[in-house]
């Protein structure tokens, strides 16, 4: 993972700047902050699922039905949702923004996990269009993203090489305020 | 035991406005008893994934009835997705799964077991109801009251399997038919015709 520091409270103002209704997730503990800053905003409903391979069908089912989901599993979980981006992905045309969590990412090309080496080739593989987020300076990408799926109908991926940074409780900043 | 026709012909019959999502076998007596295509997805080519869909709609659109015409070789690939939904826990959500014991669509190959008892499993994961059913009168006379209950629920029938020996032709126009439907479910459940064209069949 890259050192720059990408707060889950400024992704998650982007989510609601895009007016995303359901973050349909399986945690992996480069996300574990994401998810506690996505559960404390009112206007997103977390749904979780047991597998990453539900969660593109349960966001087409949400689109479907009027709302505006995204997902946001790790790139190991990408890969055994292969036939579900196939099926009901790419294979409808859903204009669906995916938030790939990119473990094992560096710029040194010699990382040993190949779930990291294998993300991109695999995106170009499936013609995925996807960007890459590193920290809080990337996150002009999220919109980006959230525009070229609706344009081509098709998912588009956002790959997450930073771990979310922990966010200060509310206890602590009053602890830290006495 | 019950064949796939009675099965669909009953449910059909207590669907009201409900959105119907079907896979496998019962999706074309399915399709010959439904007076309501435009509320009716057949899964064709994402085998197990009918729940998830479900699950999503029913999500989505919880003023509405959601029907999963789902198939226990299609659960067992998708098991997990049990304690997804009652997780989730929709009060719209019927899981009707059709138990044949065997891979009809593929020629009728058994499950690696034939013992598991999906009503069970639903029960286990905390879905509201749970029910299994080996005749059709029981479904008959019982799935008017189910409906009106809460779900999740799991609806297990046990139907007389039906091997498939010609195999199943994929065309263009074949794998055209999913987006459509979906894109008609949309437009119906939301009003607005706003998803254009996009992926290899549109």
């Amino acid at each position: 993972m890259i050192n720059g520091i990408l707060h889950p409270k400024n992704v998650v103002a982007q989510l609601v700047e895009q007016n995303v209704s359901h973050y349909v997730t399986l945690p992996d503990s480069e996300t574990a902050h994401m998810y506690e800053a996505l559960m404390a905003e009112p206007s997103i409903t977390v749904v979780p699922v047991s597998r990453e391979g539900e969660a593109i069908p349960v966001a087409a089912g949400l689109f479907i039905a009027g709302q505006n989901p995204i997902i946001s599993i790790q790139n190991a979980g990408l890969y055994e949702a292969g036939d579900s981006l196939r099926g009901l992905g790419l294979g409808i045309g859903l204009p669906l923004v995916m938030f790939i969590g990119y473990r094992g990412h560096n710029r040194k090309g010699d990382t040993p996990d190949t779930a990291a080496v294998m993300l991109e080739p695999y995106l170009h593989l499936w013609r995925v269009d996807y960007f890459v987020i590193e920290s809080d300076e990337d996150l002009d990408r999220v919109p980006l993203a959230f525009d070229r799926a609706k344009k081509t109908n098709q998912p588009v991926a956002l790959a997450i090489g930073t771990e979310y940074a922990k966010e200060p409780s509310i206890d602590s900043i009053m602890g830290g305020a006495k | 035991m019950i064949t796939y026709f009675d099965a669909c012909r009953v449910l059909n019959q207590y669907r009201s406005d409900a959105v119907s999502i079907s896979t496998m076998t019962q999706t074309k007596y399915w399709n010959d008893v439904s007076k309501k295509p435009d509320l009716d997805i057949s899964i064709g080519n994402a085998m197990s994934k009918a729940s998830s869909l479900a699950l999503g709609i029913a999500l989505g659109a919880p003023e509405r009835q959601v029907l999963c015409l789902d198939a226990d070789g299609s659960l067992l690939m998708n098991f997990g997705s049990l304690a997804t939904i009652a997780g989730a826990a929709p009060n719209n959500f019927y899981h009707f799964v059709f138990n044949n014991g065997i891979y009809g669509i593929t020629g009728g190959q058994p499950l690696p077991t034939v013992e598991v008892d999906y009503a069970k499993a639903a029960e286990a994961c905390g879905y509201t109801g749970s029910y299994r059913f080996s005749d059709i009168e029981s479904l008959d006379s019982s799935l008017p009251q189910i409906l009106s209950n809460p779900g999740p629920a799991l609806i297990e029938i046990i139907v007389k399997g039906e091997p498939e020996h010609d195999g199943v032709d994929q065309t263009w126009e074949s794998n055209a038919k999913m987006p459509m439907q979906l894109r008609a479910l949309r437009k119906n459940l939301t009003g607005v015709d706003d998803w254009g064209p996009g992926g290899p069949f549109l």
